[in-house]
């Protein structure tokens, strides 16, 4: 059995462009604010949480990338999260990793690219012979990761999985697989969503009070200790699926049985919201917790796949900054399945001296 | 546990016990042989949606049953469920039936999709633009989008349930899925699964390809000299997948084997292949790799061979560089000539055609090929044929520059 090291983080939320923003939102413990979006049609718009503009002077470098230079949000929001998770890795091993450190890209999804979905679709109902075919490429599930692997190179593998938010943590799995079979030296999982109308709207017909919101999570992972940021990835449970007979609360507490019980130094970064429908599975099944909780949703919005990174990335940063020595993380999906995972803090002094690439 | 778990000592050998397959060939594995066998041609005026502004007015249309087979669902489930999700439950109750596989409780499914549930999407789109105040059948519109929702109906369909994987890699992503479930049973993660892809026609995608100019807007013929493009089609394959002691264990028949699998990208454009086919190279070279033989072993190419200029050329550049001498005598077709390109089912119903080779051992042939494009160093199939077959090679390519390789052995 391998020991999984989590060597880098990163995130695109509302609260801004990186960890470090979604740490002080996320410590601050205040709700951000709420911005409105038109729905056509509707007088009363719809509630979201949007990511702010970055807070450079001109475009991130990284998006005058060629392949990037016509991409949709999503894409961005996927892109700088995995160049975030990973500078540390590039710090560690130089400028080397682009050539001699394979990289594995998951990109995993729930909506997807909705707002050039909604653009082409639009044109293409308004009239078909001008839908523009730059816009379509972009609407495919698979056109993040690959405009992301594009940006770094080497990137033997990837993959997109799209499903419930809880398929983040098979993204996690699929890695460690690869990782395993020696595929890859390091492999960057990345769950990103986009915010528009329709999905805002799409969102309310499920919850009315869910808050979508959009970004992005990364967690870069490896079995080199050297490259670690002082945390590993202990577990991630079984699938539990949600069925006809089996509803989000049986689920949720199997995938809860299957993690710790609370110990001083543990946090768990859950998935409940202002929502208490959504959350009640999980509430219910994590009632006995007594440690402290983290809820990001609850200060960053509905991000779909990107809020079930957040909790990943929030968990761990946690652990990183030294506040925790162990955090559970609980995703009890939305329609498909509970998964959870379990990341501890591994003392960096024990790491043993950086073998060779 | 999905980590830690305890693997096998070494990877395990993976046989498809049973399959299913949905075209505009028909329903099932005979009908469909038939067809691939004589190499029928399917393209038909497109009667599911408008079409009378687009560019091309044709693609390959499957006639749907008016019953589902006999299933676990209730009326209402049956009711809600889309093309796609239809056409997904006909071709997994077919490798079902065949696997002889008994209700479960824990049996993982992999799927491949481009699209999912694209048609409740359009629908929830329309209404929410032209009748915003009206939300009626918008909550089911909005769950039944998700791929995941169309998974899990058919598991309940058919008595089983367990973890669902969609892979969505473009075109390559019913490849893909086959592949990953491959992976998964070699790595211990399960004994069994069901694995496949599906797509369903969709107005909003065949806008997208119409609007890229890439639709044959008259006969779709793959490596031909004069190919002018696609036909879209849409359809379902499913594979049952066993550990061979699994399958051995309960007596299964099997229908062939699995025995190496590739999946790279290529960095060089979003739509397009790199001219001279890298990614592709690498995928067919990692595929034979895995399975530890060389393209002199190969007896039959099923190719991606969409009939777009930029593909075909991009391929067939990689399998002259891939074959070497081995080309002059290696046999290539594109079942796309027949059925259309079937996006993200296109890898995994061409799984099933492979298997159909294997086991019937025939050719596919592509009839409407007139000119074989000059930079074929292989012979296209244009006539049926019966031939001794013993491994068979599977390409899958897609946007974003994915490309996924199967590898299949005949078993005997």
């Amino acid at each position: 059995m391998s020991q999984v090291f989590v060597c880098g983080l990163g995130a695109v939320s509302p609260a801004g462009w990186d960890v470090a923003a979604m740490r002080q939102a996320l410590g601050r413990g205040v709700p951000l604010p709420i911005d409105l979006l038109a729905r056509p049609g509707w007088s009363k718009p719809l509630r979201s949480r949007l990511v702010p503009a970055p807070k450079t002077i001109g475009r991130p470098p990284f998006m005058s990338q060629p392949r990037l230079r016509r991409a949709s949000p999503i894409t961005f929001y996927a892109a700088s999260a995995t160049l975030e998770a990973l500078a540390p890795l590039q710090t560690v091993a130089g400028a080397r990793y682009n050539s001699d450190c394979r990289l594995g890209v998951i990109s995993c999804l729930n909506t997807g690219c909705v707002q050039y979905s909604c653009r082409f679709w639009g044109e293409a109902l308004q009239d078909p012979s001008t839908a523009s075919p730059l816009l379509f490429p972009e609407t495919v599930f698979s056109a993040p990761a690959s405009h992301v692997s594009a940006l770094l190179g080497n990137t033997p593998s990837v993959y997109t999985l799209i499903g419930d938010p809880a398929t983040f943590l098979q993204g996690l799995s699929l890695a460690i697989d690869w990782l395993e079979e020696g595929q890859v030296e390091a492999c960057v999982v990345v769950g990103a969503e986009e915010t528009n109308w329709l999905l805002a709207d799409a969102l309310w017909h499920l919850e009315h009070s869910a808050i979508l919101s959009g970004g992005a999570g990364a967690l870069c992972l490896s079995l080199n200790p050297a490259w670690s940021i002082g945390t590993a990835l202990t577990a991630i449970t079984s699938t539990h699926t949600i069925t006809r007979r089996i509803g989000r609360a049986a689920a949720a507490l199997a995938m809860r049985r299957e993690l710790p019980s609370s110990q001083t130094g543990d946090l768990l970064c859950d998935g409940t919201s202002d929502s208490y429908r959504s959350s009640a599975p999980e509430l219910a099944a994590w009632r006995d917790w007594t440690s402290p909780r983290l809820s990001p949703k609850r200060i960053l919005g509905e991000g779909l796949m990107a809020a079930a990174a957040w909790q990943c990335v929030a968990g761990v940063d946690a652990l990183v900054q030294g506040q925790y020595t162990g955090v559970n993380v609980s995703l009890a999906g939305g329609s498909q399945q509970a998964i959870g995972a379990r990341f501890e803090r591994i003392p960096l002094a024990t790491v043993p001296p950086q073998p060779a690439l | 546990m999905l980590f830690p778990i305890h693997r096998p000592a070494g990877p395990q050998r993976v046989v498809v016990t049973g399959t299913g397959i949905v075209s505009a060939l028909g329903i099932g594995w005979k009908i469909n042989a038939e067809g691939f066998r004589l190499g029928r041609l399917t393209a038909r005026p497109v009667t599911l949606f408008d079409v009378s502004r687009q560019r091309v007015k044709v693609a390959a249309e499957i006639d749907l049953p008016a019953a589902l087979p006999v299933n676990g669902l209730t009326t209402r489930q049956e009711a809600r469920l889309d093309r796609g999700a239809r056409l997904l439950l006909l071709a997994a109750h077919e490798a079902w039936q065949q696997a002889g596989w008994e209700p479960a409780q824990e049996l993982p499914f992999v799927l491949g999709t481009t699209a999912g549930g694209m048609n409740p999407g359009e629908a929830y789109y329309h209404q929410a633009v032209e009748t915003p105040s009206r939300h009626r059948c918008q909550p089911t519109r909005a769950l039944h989008y998700q791929a995941h929702t169309q998974a899990r109906m058919v598991g309940e369909a058919l008595g089983f349930r367990g973890p669902v994987r969609i892979v969505s890699n473009a075109c390559a992503s019913g490849s893909d899925a086959v592949g990953l479930a491959w992976q998964m049973i070699r790595r211990g993660h399960a004994e069994r699964i069901l694995a496949g892809g599906y797509d369903a026609h969709s107005q909003m995608v065949y806008a997208g390809f119409d609007s890229l100019q890439v639709l044959s807007p008259t006969v779709c013929r793959p490596f031909d000299a004069g190919r002018n493009g696609l036909l879209l089609g849409e359809g379902a394959g499913v594979l049952a997948l066993e550990a061979l002691p699994h399958a051995r264990r309960r007596g299964a028949r099997i229908l062939g084997e699995i025995i190496g699998y590739g999946s790279t990208i290529d960095l060089y454009h979003l739509t397009q292949p790199h001219p001279q086919g890298d990614g592709a190279l690498a995928a067919m070279n990692l595929a034979c790799q895995s399975a530890r033989i060389g393209p002199e072993a190969v007896d039959y190419v099923n190719a991606h061979g969409t009939g777009t200029v930029l593909n075909d050329s991009a391929e067939a550049a990689a399998i002259n560089r891939w074959a070497g001498a081995r080309a002059a005598t290696l046999p290539v077709s594109s079942t796309k000539a027949s059925i259309g390109h079937l996006l993200g089912a296109a890898g995994a119903v061409e799984a099933v055609v492979c298997l159909m080779t294997l086991g019937e051992q025939w050719l596919p042939p592509e009839i409407a090929l007139e000119t074989p494009d000059p930079a074929c160093a292989f012979p296209v199939v244009c006539q049926p044929q019966e031939v001794s077959l013993n491994v068979v090679l599977s390409n899958s390519f897609g946007f974003g520059g994915i490309n996924a390789t199967l590898l299949f052995r005949r078993w005997s």
